[in-house]
């Protein structure tokens, strides 16, 4: 399953509620949620242990508006918008954590 | 005189995913007509719009971002990020488009606690 | 929306006659605009045009009349930098006027 996520990890529970939950698949981080995988981020050791169990992946496009392409934390996979197409046509189902 | 008041305009939102950020720059420039003693607050996630180098050019908005820098010109010079908000997201000051007053959490209240008029975006 | 045909080419402008698409901008147009707005372009109309163009470069915003005249006066001299030189030149204002020969948006706060 895919799990997209587009809520900054220090202001919302998304993310948060996604890794309690969910147990393995794909997540997408996309929007405010890219700041999840910048270093030095106090979130960056909560997704360091995700990635034991999830793929990570980061809307490229977005983490460049934020001013963060080359901040992003190493084990996550940068997608373009293809790749963020790719990923929910691979996936049988898909979940956006609003 | 006594006419002119303290503004502070409190930003606590990432830009780019909201539109709080934007509408709160454009109303700072707006309000630099009026000769108020203006105060600019970064906390929170409000910090993210002073990183250097966003490129917005992949999400086709506007990178409003270097507007920050032209501030100054406006007579807007009090800007202040909290320290705590800016280390939780890995920053330092060497990471922000502009010069900033880098304030505690008590410091940061306590000018809130002395302003006439608090915005909130 | 409205439309303004320059050289044969079509350009997108607001209902007040600013260009929609700041890439749309070149001599041709701005000259074109000058004249809708009776201003006849002179030397020192361009480098009032040309220096907001480079503020807007840089800020990403068109500068607000007393911030403009400010900058030119740091730029140019104090005898450029005032009101009565820059309205003389633009007297629908150095920011509404300007700005539209400019190919910039209207300055934030101009109403």
């Amino acid at each position: 399953m895919l799990h997209i996520i587009n809520k900054s990890p220090m202001t919302n529970s998304a993310l948060d509620s996604c890794l309690r939950v969910a147990q393995s698949g794909d997540i997408l981080l996309i929007e405010d949620a890219v700041y999840a995988v910048t270093s030095g981020n106090v979130f960056e050791s909560r997704m360091r242990e995700a990635m034991g169990r999830f793929n990570i992946y980061v809307l490229q496009p977005d983490l460049e508006a934020r001013g963060f392409a080359d901040r992003l934390i190493g084990g996550v996979s940068s997608v373009d918008y293809g790749g963020f197409v790719d990923l929910t046509a691979s996936n049988k189902s898909c979940q956006s954590w609003l | 005189m006594s006419d002119i008041k303290k503004f502070m305009f409190v930003n606590r939102k990432a830009p780019h995913g909201t539109i709080y950020a934007l509408e709160s720059l454009e109303v700072v420039l707006i309000t630099a007509a009026f000769d108020q003693d203006v105060s600019l607050v970064f906390v929170d996630d409000g910090v993210y719009q002073l990183k250097k180098g966003q490129q917005t050019k992949g999400i086709a908005t506007k990178n409003f971002s270097p507007a920050y820098r032209a501030l100054e010109g406006y007579d807007i010079e009090k800007l202040y990020v909290e320290k705590e908000s800016m280390e939780a997201r890995g920053l330092s000051e060497e990471d922000l488009l502009v010069d900033v007053t880098v304030l505690g959490r008590a410091e940061m209240g306590e000018l809130m606690d002395r302003q006439d008029v608090v915005l909130s975006f | 929306m409205a439309n303004i045909e320059v050289d044969g080419k079509t350009y997108e402008t607001d209902e007040e006659g600013y260009l929609v698409n700041l890439a749309d901008w070149n001599t041709a147009v701005a000259n074109y605009i000058a004249k809708t707005e009776n201003v006849e372009m002179t030397e020192q109309h361009w480098e009032v045009i040309n220096f907001l163009r480079e503020y807007f470069e840089e800020y990403q915003i068109a500068p607000a009349v007393r911030v403009l005249t400010k900058a030119i006066g740091k730029k140019l001299g104090a005898e450029k930098g005032n009101s009565e030189y820059l309205y003389g030149l633009f007297p629908y204002g150095p920011g509404k006027q300007a700005c539209k020969i400019a190919g910039l948006p209207k300055p934030t706060g101009c109403v």
